[in-house]
């Protein structure tokens, strides 16, 4: 799996994503408010925060998809804030979705080489003239696509289309998909839904060696605190769109306003008075 | 496993891939020899046979209709951006060939290894062969053109703006007869006659090949338009395996996600309006050549439709589908409905005008298409997937027990 890492020297800046700051409003409401957040390089950050907290919102922001009304996000020392999501996605960030968003009727093999769109260059012409670089890419795009489905353990179904994948296998389609990109940080949205004990258990180990083996960031959404507090190295807490508590797991453990914001302060208010 | 580089089905795909433009071509080959060697020594009633049910300028016209039928499919089938105004690229095709292969601009003196026929040596004329991909390149262009904006509009939005586009290209060229007092398009009038499709190099090797293709020459032009229809076809389908072909797919499947895994969308759709709208102007620049002059009043909105029809009922996404869908649809509309008609007509003495219910034939087969068989005649093997089988998602959702297939 050598070939899956991204180069790196070692005197790369040790943040690979940053933001700064950030707010948004929609309309009258501010969904975040002035959240600054950092994904050190090479580290499994978490972001958690009830229901409604901004979690996706703000996550949406590192993606492109919404432009942060103000703050700015870098990811490694270059500014993103405001370009569209597939440039972003081409400067080394890749995610995956929540509800799972695959190419269903493609093969795991295709949507892992659709990943790998602004890494080949082959246009109109090279294809349908077949030329030799054109071969030479699509080649080495397969070969690429297949260790990764190995990477992820799906490497037996890489001519099944994505659609009649198992859950399990879909939700690892997605990351190797997502591998594709050769991204400096991959966002993981609540990736554990869904899954039973068992699953979420040996997901905590694939995540590290995701980490370990790709030598990417990794930041995730995530629900189920018991994987939150096996995998992350650093936990940030959303509540009502503003970032209550960072730390290590056992910080975050014992932090009061981190179980007031989950609890409500009676410890009877629950999850929907926070909408 | 590691060595085959087909993607799904493995080698049984890949043959299947390279045997069905074998079989067009050997299809062609053989019709070819058949009308042109075989027929004329056959006996009167099978030789009027073929003349009625199968003229070879029905044959022809069938031809063209299916490469520009291919080409929407790259719009509509690939890409999943649904065009209603496809003949736009048809008729600037056209308009390229009347420019470019006709006495018509006779203010100017162009000739680039030409085809004018005696006597009507003013104007521009330019060879056929080079004014196919000049057309095809114009069209592309104006593809883009029209595409930068339009392509930021999401589905219903964007059927209706090349709704628009396919009214408005047709309208510039019927009011084109005064442009400032210059005759751009000789407005309804429109432009003729059209040189004649030149083949001057083969003709030079074989003296038996005519050196320029008259009104008569249906047996070479049917060479020559299946050879335009198999290169629409040849791109199709290398362009479909390839990273742009990929792009497409993804973007018909989930446009958000596509962008998210660094498809940039708008270029990605942009590539395949220009790609698409290029085949329209190859079968432009036929088309005109096949009618020998162009009029502003053949370019209409319905055959927009008829093209969306075929590439629906052929099969979306299939080339060789929307081949079929094309060949049987045009043949149906060019000939087989009015003989069918004056069959009918003499046999229970009635009067009726057949062709004139081709809509109302073409509304009814597209309804029992959908009710019966919503992926078309020959679908591809992706989209009978979804029409056919459950989703797993769904079958698991309901209850069904896949327990130990999962992680």
């Amino acid at each position: 799996m050598t070939a899956t890492a991204v180069p790196r020297d070692a005197a790369a800046p040790p943040l690979s994503m940053h933001a700064d700051a950030i707010t948004i409003k929609f309309g009258g409401l501010t969904a975040v408010r002035s959240v600054d957040f950092t994904i050190p390089q090479q580290s499994i950050v978490s972001l958690i925060g009830p229901n409604g907290a901004g979690k996706t919102t703000f996550f949406n922001v590192l993606t492109g998809l919404y432009r942060p009304t103000t703050g700015r996000v870098y990811l490694g020392e270059r500014e993103v804030t405001g370009l569209p999501p597939h440039r972003i996605a081409d400067l080394g960030l890749a995610r995956t979705f929540q509800n799972i968003r695959l190419f269903n009727l493609m093969t795991a093999e295709e949507n892992v080489l659709v990943a790998m769109h602004a890494h080949m260059k082959s246009g109109v012409f090279r294809t349908v003239l077949k030329t030799p670089a054109q071969r030479r890419e699509e080649r080495e795009g397969r070969e690429f696509a297949r260790e990764l489905l190995e990477f992820v353990g799906i490497g037996k179904t890489w001519d099944e289309y994505a659609r009649n994948l198992s859950y399990g296998d879909q939700r690892r389609l997605e990351v190797a998909r997502a591998l594709a990109l050769r991204p400096q940080v991959l966002l993981l949205d609540e990736p554990t839904a869904g899954m039973n004990p068992q699953e979420s258990a040996r997901f905590v180990d694939f995540v590290h060696r995701v980490r370990d083996e790709q030598k990417i960031s990794i930041l995730l959404i995530e629900h189920d605190m018991s994987v939150v507090m096996r995998v992350s190295e650093r936990i940030t807490v959303l509540d009502r769109g503003e970032k209550i508590a960072e730390g290590g797991p056992s910080d975050i453990r014992n932090d009061q306003r981190v179980v007031e914001a989950y609890l409500g302060k009676t410890g009877t208010e629950g999850y929907g008075s926070d909408q | 496993m590691a060595t085959s580089t087909t993607g799904r089905g493995g080698p049984t795909l890949q043959r299947r891939l390279r045997s069905l433009p074998v079989l067009f071509t050997i299809l062609v080959l053989v019709v070819f020899v058949f009308y042109q060697f075989v027929l004329g020594g056959l006996v009167q009633p099978v030789q009027d046979f073929f003349e009625s049910w199968l003229p070879l300028s029905g044959l022809n016209q069938c031809l063209i209709w299916a490469a520009l039928a291919v080409g929407l499919n790259i719009v509509v089938g690939y890409a999943g951006l649904l065009d209603l105004g496809y003949v736009a690229f048809w008729a600037i095709g056209g308009y390229v060939c009347a420019w470019l292969m006709s006495s018509f601009f006779s203010q100017w003196q162009v000739n680039i290894f030409g085809s004018a026929p005696p006597g009507q040596e003013a104007g521009i004329h330019i060879n056929f062969w080079l004014v196919l991909p000049i057309g095809a390149a114009v069209c592309a262009l104006a593809g883009a053109i029209i595409g930068a904006p339009t392509l930021r509009l999401k589905s219903d939005y964007l059927a209706l703006v090349t709704l628009g586009f396919g009214e408005i290209i047709p309208e510039v060229f019927r009011n084109g007869g005064d442009v400032n007092g210059f005759n751009l398009t000789n407005g309804v009038k429109g432009i003729d006659p059209i040189d004649p499709i030149p083949l001057g190099l083969i003709h030079a090797i074989l003296p038996r090949v005519p050196s320029t293709l008259g009104p008569f020459d249906n047996t070479y032009k049917f060479l020559v338009y299946a050879l335009l229809t198999g290169v629409a076809i040849f791109i199709s389908l290398r362009i479909r395996v390839g990273r742009l072909g990929r792009a497409w797919l993804a973007i018909r499947e989930d446009e958000l996600a596509a962008s998210m895994m660094g498809v940039p969308l708008m270029k990605t759709k942009l590539a395949a309006y220009a790609v698409g709208a290029a085949i329209g102007g190859l079968g432009g620049v036929a088309y005109a050549t096949l009618t020998g002059g162009v009029i502003p009043d053949s370019f209409q909105f319905a055959n927009s439709i008829i093209l969306l029809a075929m590439v629906v009922l052929g099969g979306m996404g299939n080339v060789w589908g929307v081949l079929v869908g094309a060949l049987v649809l045009e043949w149906i509309n060019s000939t087989g409905l009015a003989q069918l008609g004056n069959s009918i007509n003499t046999s229970f003495g009635t009067d009726i005008n057949f062709p004139s219910y081709n809509f109302l034939l073409f509304g009814v087969l597209l309804i029992v298409m959908m009710l019966f068989r919503r992926e078309g005649l020959l679908p591809e093997a992706r989209t009978r997937q979804i029409l056919q089988e459950p989703e797993r998602g769904e079958i698991e959702a309901v209850g069904a027990d896949l327990e130990g297939t999962t992680v």
